[in-house]
């Protein structure tokens, strides 16, 4: 393995959490519309909190997503090909919801915002569960043959340990969502979502140890590197607990960090027991390998030299931009 | 499992062209829109006019929806690779890769950090900084069109690799020359202007038909003064870069460029080119043809003399060249009909804009009612909002399936590149929704458009976002409805 190689891994990795911290909470606010906003004023102003967002965060999974294509080819081929039906299903609904914002704010008929309201919602819901489960039968290990062909049935991907899974990420992403609302919102919405959380807590403890001991038994990342699994896994834990007393004591900060390094943790914890492979076969034989999937050296330097001049520039004007809009929106009136 | 005569790599094709011409529908859409809309407020902050600041929002309402669009149909894009053509990422990840990903890491977040800025700032940046957001909106997306085309351009024309011997699979060894692809200098220039005119006759199209109705007379005929410069320069820009891509072609394509023109056989020194024609495709000959001498000549070599390659000879020579390493039993013969019939609409079309833009423009002056009287030319200009979209597909049309039988010239096959392990099911159903959902996306957004074209210039503010927080509380209900 080249130093190159393992830099790409490790920039794989690094996309996808901030795919997940970002991404996670604009999942969050999605579910929150047709669920926790009580009237179509308040949509509005859930809507709104992601409105100038969205779009930008989504861009972490297509760079993600462009990223593995340039230098894990082989990588992006299996796992892409591999999760058809998953990945077409999670199209479908990033689909759904990216226009929903648009669209529903077009709407001339109740009858239609309405339709729209719930294509995001549904489609926020879909999404974040989708990843949860294709990441975790990912790990657990997949039907992959000599030329890297994984040909996966039902139950390889639909099963205890990824629906856990799939659940525990949707969770997640949800109070993650609450938190950024409170970050966002005044009002009798940030009150709300202080109680919702209140109650989402405890069930995202209990799906997450759930998860671990589930994680024990599906996975070999206890096996292979017991010291690094235990550790993410309490770090886990840890940021869980710390986003729960940011709920419990009102600091609405902590909670948010919290709950976005709980999600980077999950990503964290995949990369690390997926160390030196990048996509786990059933017969460990075929497994692929960061040193046998990658692009060639040139490739790989090229990208690597773009992708450190490119993307602090875009961090300076990416987080700006949320500067920008840090104001928080009111609530709308009670008899609005 | 049914057995409908269906295979994966004829459901991975139609896949590959539906969601391609979709997107394709929003993508020139958008990129023009940007441009248009930059103009209009760059406009606006020089002159302090607010027709123009009316026009920039909207105008920008339609770009909002189009890039909403275009956005979501473009994952599916990117993804489609890995889950359709698995063997094609295997075998051109280390060149294909890299534009997605710079794409991506360039050109998609300037877009979509700015269409956010721009969508929500108008009252809180001074005009020179909020104009400053869209022309960044437009530098992105032009942007990412210059990094994918600079993928597409190896498609058809590889440069600056080899062949790991180990792998098989083609290998960078210069992004320079993977960059300077002449093909990509072509191609680029033509999709762009190809963007600015779709914009700019749809903004034409639609302000005719309210022109019709005698609806905002002053703005709809500034915005069609607009859209008419923009129109001329560009689709006389058009008809020049595709006069030199088309050029490109006869040596480096020549297989293509005879089935642009439905040549069989070698044209003679007389240059015969046919306008219209007839041609059987199975025994590979011209049915019947209106030829006109010459012609043939001037448009391949801009001079008198000079042949063109048949298809039948093209043939010969590339199967010479390729039956060793791919087999005799491959055809080259490229979709003769579709080819040559796109071609023509494609050049028709630049010909039409490039005069309708003239005549509307004389019409328009400052001091002519012309354009009011001369209702024809408006209910012309209204129907020819829609051929734009007709022409970019037929672009894509001559450009991709004037590369059959190859996903990379002379490297690797259609038929190599597909994904072994996705099933026909599969295929099938994702076929079927995408198609599903295309029908009724697009649906949407033609509803929207009209609506939108129906309230007029008074109820455009951005998504009622434009309103701020002062005079207005933009998140009750009565600030989303326009009407």
């Amino acid at each position: 393995m080249t130093n190159f190689q393992l830099i790409w891994f490790i920039l794989i990795g690094v996309l996808f959490s901030g795919f997940f911290f970002l991404e996670g909470f604009d999942f969050g606010v999605g579910m929150l519309i047709k669920s926790f906003a009580r009237n179509d004023a308040e949509e509005d102003v859930v809507i709104r909190t992601i409105g100038p967002h969205w779009d930008g965060n989504e861009v972490w999974l297509i760079t993600a997503g462009g990223a593995m294509f340039a230098s894990f080819p082989m990588w992006y081929a299996t796992l892409f090909s591999g999760y058809y039906l998953v990945l077409f299903l999670i199209l479908a609904s990033l689909i759904f919801r990216g226009v929903s914002f648009e669209f529903r704010a077009n709407m001339e008929t109740a009858k239609w915002r309405n339709f729209w309201g719930w294509a995001g919602t549904i489609g926020s819901l879909c999404a974040a569960f989708l990843f949860g489960m294709l990441f975790t039968s990912m790990i657990a290990g997949m039907p992959i043959d000599k030329n890297g062909d994984m040909t996966a049935h039902f139950l390889d991907y639909v099963n205890l340990f990824s629906v856990v899974g799939g659940v525990a990420v949707t969770v997640l992403c949800l109070v993650h969502g609450l938190n950024f609302m409170r970050l966002k919102t005044s009002g009798e919405l940030r009150e709300r979502a202080l109680s919702w959380n209140k109650i989402l807590y405890p069930v995202l403890f209990a799906g997450e140890v759930v998860f671990a001991i589930l994680l024990f038994f599906s996975t070999d990342f206890f096996d292979k590197k017991p010291l690094s699994t235990t550790a993410i896994v309490v770090a886990l834990v840890i940021f869980t607990v710390l986003a729960y007393w940011g709920v419990l004591g009102n600091h609405e900060w902590l909670s948010f960090i919290g709950s976005g390094l709980s999600l980077i943790s999950v990503v964290v914890l995949i990369f690390n027991g997926l160390f030196p492979r990048v996509m786990i076969a059933n017969n460990s034989a075929y497994s692929l390998l960061i040193k046998n999937s990658s692009s060639s050296p040139y490739t790989l330097k090229l990208m690597t030299i773009l992708a450190f001049s490119i993307l602090p520039i875009v961090l300076v004007y990416f987080i700006w931009s949320y500067w920008v809009f840090y104001k928080r929106l009111a609530s709308p009136k009670q008899n609005a | 499992m049914l057995n409908l005569g269906l295979d994966i790599l004829g459901l991975a094709r139609f896949q590959f062209g539906m969601t391609t011409v979709f997107h394709f529908f929003f993508v020139p859409f958008s990129i023009g829109l940007a441009f248009v809309v930059a103009v209009m407020e760059t406009m606006y902050a020089i002159k302090g006019d607010q027709d123009y600041k009316r026009m920039a929002q909207f105008w920008g309402k339609m770009f909002l929806y189009s890039f909403a669009v275009g956005v979501v149909t473009g994952i599916i894009q990117e993804f489609q690779f890995g889950m359709n053509w698995s063997e094609y990422s295997r075998f051109m990840g280390d060149i294909f890769g890299a534009p997605l990903a710079i794409e991506a890491l360039a050109a998609f977040f300037i877009e979509s950090t700015f269409i956010g800025m721009w969508m929500f700032t108008w009252d809180r940046f001074n005009k020179w900084v909020h104009t400053l957001f869209i022309w960044l909106v437009m530098f992105g997306s032009s942007l990412s069109a210059l990094w994918i085309l600079a993928a597409n351009s190896f498609m058809q024309n590889p440069l600056g690799y080899i062949i790991n011997k180990q792998t098989g699979h083609v290998q960078m060894v210069s992004f320079s020359k993977v960059l300077s692809n002449p093909q990509l200098w072509n191609e680029f220039p033509h999709v762009i202007f190809g963007a600015f005119v779709t914009a700019a006759f749809v903004i034409a199209g639609c302000s005719a038909w309210r022109l019709l109705k005698r609806d905002h007379v002053t703005f709809y005929r500034k915005s069609l003064n607009v859209a008419l410069i923009i129109g001329l320069i560009f689709s006389l820009g058009s008809i020049a870069s595709g006069d030199l891509q088309t050029r490109y072609l006869i040596n480096n394509h020549p297989m293509t460029f005879a089935a642009m023109e439905g040549l069989y056989k070698d044209s003679t020194n007389k240059g015969e080119w046919t306008a219209v024609g007839g041609f059987d495709t199975k025994n590979h000959k011209s049915t019947w043809s209106v030829d006109v001498p010459y012609v043939l000549n001037l448009l391949s070599y801009h001079k008198t003399t000079g042949t063109v390659k048949g298809m039948n000879k093209v043939n010969k020579e590339l199967h010479a060249k390729y039956d060793k390493k791919f087999g005799n039993d491959i055809n080259y013969y490229v979709p003769t009909k579709t080819l040559f019939w796109s071609f023509r609409i494609m050049a028709g079309a630049g010909a039409l804009f490039a005069l309708l833009a003239v005549v509307g423009l004389i019409m328009n002056r400052k001091k002519s009612q012309a354009i009011m009287k001369q209702r024809w030319f408006l209910y012309i200009l209204g129907l020819c909002l829609w051929l734009p979209f007709v022409v970019n597909t037929a672009g894509w049309f001559v450009t991709e399936f004037g590369r059959y039988p190859w996903v990379v010239y002379g490297l690797l096959t259609i038929a190599d590149a597909v994904s072994p392990n996705v099933s026909v099911a599969s295929l099938l159903t994702s076929n079927i929704v995408y198609f599903l959902m295309f029908a009724g996306m697009g649906l949407v957004m033609v509803v929207l458009c009209h609506r939108t074209l129906k309230a007029g210039p008074d109820a455009a503010n951005i998504d009622g976002y434009a309103a701020g927080d002062k005079e207005i509380d933009p998140y009750s209900k009565g600030a989303f409805n326009h009407d």
